[in-house]
């Protein structure tokens, strides 16, 4: 299923934000591996030089590409978080009910990748979505980037299935303005993303990243991640 | 025969059922439809092909119309 270009109203809250496009995105995805390689770097540099000077630093050394190794995967961390299921639940009959509604919105397949990982999975045309309760994942073409989103329905007692539903109707509705009104939280390397998500979770990624591949193949130009 | 759904904490309420002969039913759910803007809520009319658009009255053709709370950044 297909997402449109609108207007959603909740855009006027975040007035200030340029409409992302494609081309924005592409941007602010270079800017976060550059950002990502400004906090690792010195920690590379010092190491090597910590040798260099004196080798008996090796094991300070280490501890600094630790360092450097970890923050990306900070960031990664941070990026799939957006995903966790929320604690608090609902009553199980409002569980079921938010349920059978998000059932009627999606196909079989979402329907079957929701049972098994909490997730659904909307093409669009910026990448492929993967939707949570609080969060959303935007795989770009080539599937190679992910960006991770925090948004939410307002109001804290929603079932989780609604709250999916919130964002799968928005989205269909306005996709410029859903990735314009949700906080960027992470963006770089889908492998790196996919080794921070819950292992339930991660076939809703190889999904969307398996349709993003696919429509990098049709046209798309693909956006590399080297972070 | 299309349906005005709010989604809430129960999981979703329908509101008004209406066919496009009964136009007193229709009227009800337009009533419904106004008195739930009013309330902050935004209305999605979600056809069967997976597409979905904001409306802010109630078209009598749409199968679905669903009325959802505002989404923010977290």
């Amino acid at each position: 299923m297909a997402v449109e270009t609108g207007c959603l109203p909740e855009r006027a809250a975040v007035h200030w934000r340029r409409t992302v496009d494609d081309e924005r995105l592409r941007r602010r995805g270079r800017w976060w591996t550059l950002t990502t390689i400004c906090h690792s770097l010195p920690f590379l540099a010092a190491a090597a030089l910590l040798v260099a000077v004196k080798p008996v630093l090796a094991p300070v050394s280490v501890v600094l590409l630790i360092h450097a190794w970890g923050i990306p995967e900070l960031y990664a961390a941070r990026g799939a978080g957006v995903l966790r299921p929320t604690r608090r639940r609902s009553a199980p009959p409002s569980e079921r009910r938010a349920l059978l509604l998000l059932g009627d919105l999606v196909d079989d397949a979402n329907r079957r990748l929701h049972a098994s990982t909490g997730l659904v999975v909307e093409h669009g045309t910026l990448g492929e979505w993967v939707l949570g309760e609080a969060g959303a994942l935007l795989v770009r073409p080539g599937g190679r980037r992910v960006m991770s989103y925090c948004v939410k329905a307002t109001g804290e007692d929603l079932p989780a299935g609604d709250r999916i539903a919130h964002l799968l109707l928005a989205l269909r509705c306005g996709e410029r303005d859903f990735a314009t009104v949700a906080n960027l939280a992470f963006s770089g390397a889908t492998w790196r993303m996919r080794r921070r998500m819950r292992g339930e979770q991660r076939p809703a990624l190889d999904v969307a990243r398996a349709a993003a591949a696919r429509s990098s193949g049709r046209g798309a130009a693909a956006e590399p991640a080297q972070d | 025969m299309p349906r005005l759904i709010r989604l809430d904490q129960t999981g979703h309420t329908t509101l008004a059922e209406w066919s496009a002969a009964d136009t007193e039913a229709f009227e009800a759910a337009v009533l419904a439809f106004r008195r739930e803007l009013d309330r902050g809520y935004f209305g999605i009319a979600s056809r069967a092909d997976g597409t979905a658009e904001q409306v802010r009255s109630l078209p009598s053709d749409a199968p679905t119309v669903i009325l959802r709370r505002p989404i923010a950044g977290g």
